[in-house]
């Protein structure tokens, strides 16, 4: 199981592992204090008022509604305060998250697919240019700026553990921005109802010291290892003859397409069908022959393969380092 | 100040009987179809309103079933989603908002001292246009055709190209369904609370519960618009092709969120602001004192109302929106804590004073306070753009508004239902089963939406049909449905104290809580004219307050449907007007709009079709009777009460 990884951190806004969900963190440690104090107050205040031994008083005696009166304005000038004290401290913290630390950040195009991400680190060079899926690579210690686009429906890009949500909006560019604080893997899960398989469609964060992080950038702007042995060369061929490359692109091969993830470096991959599945033999072939038996209402059609064209084909997969 | 128990209303016979002919519809099923009169209107409204509470309740503990252990297979991604769809819809366009019109318009003329509402055919049309959208929606359901997109709807996922099917355009006719509804009922609740109270009911007597109802009203008529423009919008865009959320084409995708929410977030407050009324219209009763603090209750109600329409971008904190603009949003959801905590601190004032009866309906009042404070404080919290982006979309925010309906709406119906099931039916509900029906669901509400918070925090997104094994989220989730089970009994409970009462409850007399309004004036349950000669108030507790004996004034026509009229702020008389009767008209104009936009659905044919039925039967129906008489007889303006006849 991924989510079972060494490095993994579980799923958690209160487990923070950067420096925005860390701010978000202490302030929600205000919050839960001040809130259970004030209904503790309240609670209280009301158990008395129904079980408090009576005096025979007549509620409607001119001092005992001047004391109502005064305790119920008191109340609500108390709830001012704390409302005031509120807001004052919500507006400090969302000009801190709101602002990209000074520091260059690294730039990501981060776009929503029904029902998976991609993930696109732009360059000068366009050979350097490149595309990935589910999985978000990045150094820790430096801001990552996300530029984020959807050209089917909204989805929210969500690491809970590193930031909170923005939107990606078809005809609506927007950014947001996250840092990791330590090395590991972040999931995060989209948080917009985005059809069918909403459910399954998360992603993972990857982070890694900058030297690592280079190594990684490096290798993944190589074209693909051409396939060594005879099942997996095998395998490119019915790649590129199945119908797989009409959705798929692998660089350097002929296969370019834009649809689905982009499966240059697959093997290297941690996880398979959008973060849902970790990437091995067994759950690789399952979602070849019957994607819809994974995730009903995947884009990826069914695909008849012979058993030994499975084979090939997760044996070339796989070898995509 | 505990008032005697009133003697019956003093009937000479011959009044009763040739009243209760005239206002009295015809019996039998085309009877039954005629009637004007506002009770029989109104416990419609709430009997279906709760057969749909009921079937959404049951679509939320499938869903239960679902998520109740990690990778379920009791609902596919397909049905899951139309599942929630469902119950979200269900929930606040066929029960919440509805069962809260039903409630405002069988208590207002109660309340107000009258004998039917204004406008009573438009009232009998809003029903049958409701049920209509109702059915609906739920034919669509059953036959695999329910919405899948969301309550919410939000395109571009419900708009043409990634919903293609009927699904969604069955959900935007429904909305349309509910909303002339809402509007009817309104306009309706509105005209009878300000032109036809009792003599002597000035602005400042009229009963929290009747302000709530108005506000509600008022509510209803700034929100809809908003809704019903956006719903029309998606249907062009999916039935005639146009672009209004189309990005490709020059559309805004945001528009939609906006015109959305305009309505949406005002539409929590539609549900919940009656909540309150309940609660300040029962309380005296079960703690022996008026409620304190009648004019900060009634600003703060108003005050919400104002409020509740500047809140609506708390909903789109993700979206790509100016950051100050939504610093304002922050500070008008924080500041609506204000107004609402000053009800509830008026509410405990009142028990501190009084003496509490321990009844079904304060249990559930306080249940009511104790769930809908836990509700208000995550409610502040938010509010902070910072937290909201963290926990907007997850689980902590389904446990947010659950506990705000609940708290708000749901606890205050059920104290309400314990508390005018007398009055509505002639018998008490039974006590015991009472107090099993508020422990259990107090016990399941809890139990089922207060992990949800922690499964939230821990990344738990919303709308979800599954969710993984090594997430970590499936003990909270399990605890959650064993919740869902407890508050599924608690209903059943609810269900037989109902079917058991109506035969073999206790008779209940004119007033068995020994109550204040003018409702407890008439007898259980009350005539078909409501009160026999028209009362007069002179204070906020009438039946408190005038002793033994309650005055009234005469002067109403016997041999047709009259009512008073009474001018705005001061309640003097004004004049009298004539109401049509019985007729089956209203019935036949909703069919019409039935047809019109359910025809339009497959076909735009439905538009010549339905527009000429739809004028037709419309025409009959406001069609002058031949011996018309000038139905606005003028009374001399400011009679002074002492003068009115008694």
């Amino acid at each position: 199981m991924i989510l079972q990884a060494p490095r993994y951190t579980q799923q958690s806004m209160v487990d923070p592992a950067g420096p925005k969900a860390a701010m978000v963190d202490h302030f929600w440690h205000f919050l839960i204090i001040t809130a259970s104090i004030v209904t503790a107050v309240v609670f209280i205040t009301l158990l008395i008022a129904l079980f408090k031994r009576r005096r025979p008083v007549e509620p409607q005696e001119p001092a005992v509604h001047r004391s109502l009166t005064r305790w119920v304005s008191a109340s609500a000038a108390m709830t001012l305060v704390i409302i005031v004290v509120f807001l004052v401290l919500d507006f400090r913290l969302g000009r801190a998250i709101a602002t990209v630390p000074a520091q260059t950040p690294l730039r990501v195009n981060v776009i929503g697919h029904q029902w998976w991400w991609e993930f696109q680190y732009p360059d000068t060079v366009p050979s350097n240019w490149i595309s990935t899926a589910n999985e978000l690579h990045i150094p820790v210690g430096r801001p990552v700026l996300l530029n984020m686009s959807s050209p089917d429906v909204i989805h929210s890009f969500w690491v809970p553990n590193l930031s909170g949500k923005k939107d990606l909006i078809p005809g609506h560019a927007t950014e947001t921005w996250i840092e990791a604080d330590s090395a590991g893997v972040y999931r995060g899960q989209c948080a917009e109802f985005c059809g069918l398989q909403h459910a399954k469609m998360a992603l993972l964060v990857i982070a890694d010291p900058p030297a690592k992080f280079n190594q990684w950038l490096t290798a993944s702007r190589a074209p693909a290892d051409e396939p060594g042995d005879s099942t997996a060369k095998a395998g490119k061929q019915v790649f590129l003859t199945a119908g797989c490359s009409v959705c798929h692109a692998i660089a350097g091969t002929n296969a370019g397409a834009t649809v689905g993830p982009n499966l240059t470096h697959f093997g290297s991959r941690l996880s398979i069908a959008a973060a849902s599945l970790p990437n091995n033999r067994g759950n690789l072939g399952g979602w070849v022959l019957d994607p819809q038996r994974i995730k009903p209402g995947a884009m990826m059609p069914p695909n008849g393969l012979e058993p030994d064209q499975l084979n090939a084909i997760i044996a070339y997969l796989e070898g995509l380092k | 100040m505990s008032a005697t128990l009133r003697a019956e209303p003093i009937l000479e016979p011959a009044l009763d009987v040739e009243l209760d002919r005239v206002w009295r519809g015809r019996s039998g099923f085309i009877g039954w179809l005629c009637s004007t009169d506002h009770k029989s209107i109104a416990k419609r409204y709430i009997a279906t309103a709760l057969v749909f509470f009921l079937l959404a309740g049951l679509e939320a503990a499938t869903m239960r079933a679902q998520l109740s252990r990690p990778e379920n297979g009791v609902l596919g991604p397909d049905t899951y989603n139309q599942f929630f769809t469902m119950h979200g819809t269900t929930m606040m366009f066929l029960f919440a908002v509805p069962v809260m019109i039903g409630v405002g318009l069988y208590l207002t003329p109660l309340l107000v001292g009258t004998r039917n509402v204004a406008f009573p055919r438009a009232n009998a049309m809003g029903y049958w246009v409701y049920l209509i959208g109702g059915i609906l929606i739920y034919s669509g359901f059953f036959v695999n055709s329910g919405p899948d997109a969301g309550w919410f709807a939000y395109v571009p996922l419900s708009g043409p190209e990634f919903s293609p099917g009927k699904r969604v355009d069955i959900w935007a006719q429904m909305i349309t369904f509910t909303e002339i509804a809402a509007l009817i009922a309104a306009v309706v609740i509105i005209t009878t609370a300000f032109k036809m109270r009792a003599p002597g009911m000035s602005l400042n007597r009229i009963p929290v519960m009747v302000w709530s109802s108005v506000v509600m009203s008022f509510m209803i008529i700034f929100a809809m618009p908003a809704v019903a423009t956006a719903s029309l919008f998606l249907a062009m865009d999916r039935l005639i092709s146009t672009h209004f959320f189309n990005p490709a084409e020059g559309g805004d995708a945001l528009l939609w969120q906006h015109l959305f929410w305009f309505f949406g977030h005002p539409e929590v407050y539609i549900m919940f602001l009656p909540g309150t009324g309940i609660i300040s219209a029962l309380l005296p009763s079960f703690t022996r004192r008026k409620v304190f603090g009648y004019p900060a209750l009634v600003l703060s109600i108003i005050a919400t109302g104002f409020i509740a329409f500047a809140l609506w971008v708390h909903h789109m904190f993700a979206t790509p929106l100016p950051q100050l603009g939504q610093s304002f949003f922050t500070a008008a959801s924080a500041l609506v804590a204000i107004p609402n905590g000053v009800q509830i601190f008026c509410w405990i004032a009142t028990i501190w004073t009084g003496r509490p009866i321990f009844r079904t309906p304060l249990l559930f009042t306080i249940g009511s306070i104790i769930i809908f404070v836990i509700g208000g404080m995550t409610g502040v919290m938010i509010a902070s753009i910072p937290f909201d982006l963290q926990v907007h979309d997850t689980y902590f925010i389904v446990a947010h508004f659950h506990y705000v309906i609940l708290g708000g709406v749901v606890f205050p119906l059920f104290a309400g239902i314990y508390y005018w099931f007398p009055k509505v039916t002639g018998r008490m509900l039974s006590e015991t089963a009472g107090k099993w029906n508020f422990w259990l669901m107090f016990i399941g509400v809890h139990t089922t939406f207060f992990p949800m918070h922690q499964l939230g925090m821990e990344g738990m997104p919303r709308r979800v049909y599954t969710y993984l094994e090594g997430t970590g989220w499936g003990d909270l989730n399990a605890v959650a449905s064993l919740g869902a089970l407890i508050i599924f009994s608690s209903v059943v409970v609810f269900l037989g104290n109902v079917v058991w009462s109506l035969r073999h409850g206790a008779i209940a007399g004119s007033n068995p809580w020994d109550s204040e309004g003018l409702e407890w004036a008439t007898t259980s349950p009350p005539p078909s004219y409501n009160f026999a000669n028209v009362p007069v108030v002179g204070g906020r507790a009438p039946l408190w307050e005038s002793g033994d004996e309650l005055p009234v004034m005469t002067g109403l026509a016997r041999d047709r449907q009259q009512v008073l009229v009474t001018t705005a702020l001061d309640a003097e008389p004004d004049s009298r007007h004539d109401h049509p009767g019985h007729t089956i008209w209203p019935f036949i104009v909703a069919v019409t709009i039935g047809i019109f936009f359910i025809t339009l659905i497959f076909t735009p044919w439905g538009m010549p079709i339905g527009t000429v039925l739809g004028f037709a039967a419309y025409a009959r129906y406001i069609w002058p009777k031949k011996n018309h008489d000038p139905s606005i007889v003028e009374l001399p303006r400011s009679v002074p009460q002492s003068e009115v006849p008694r």
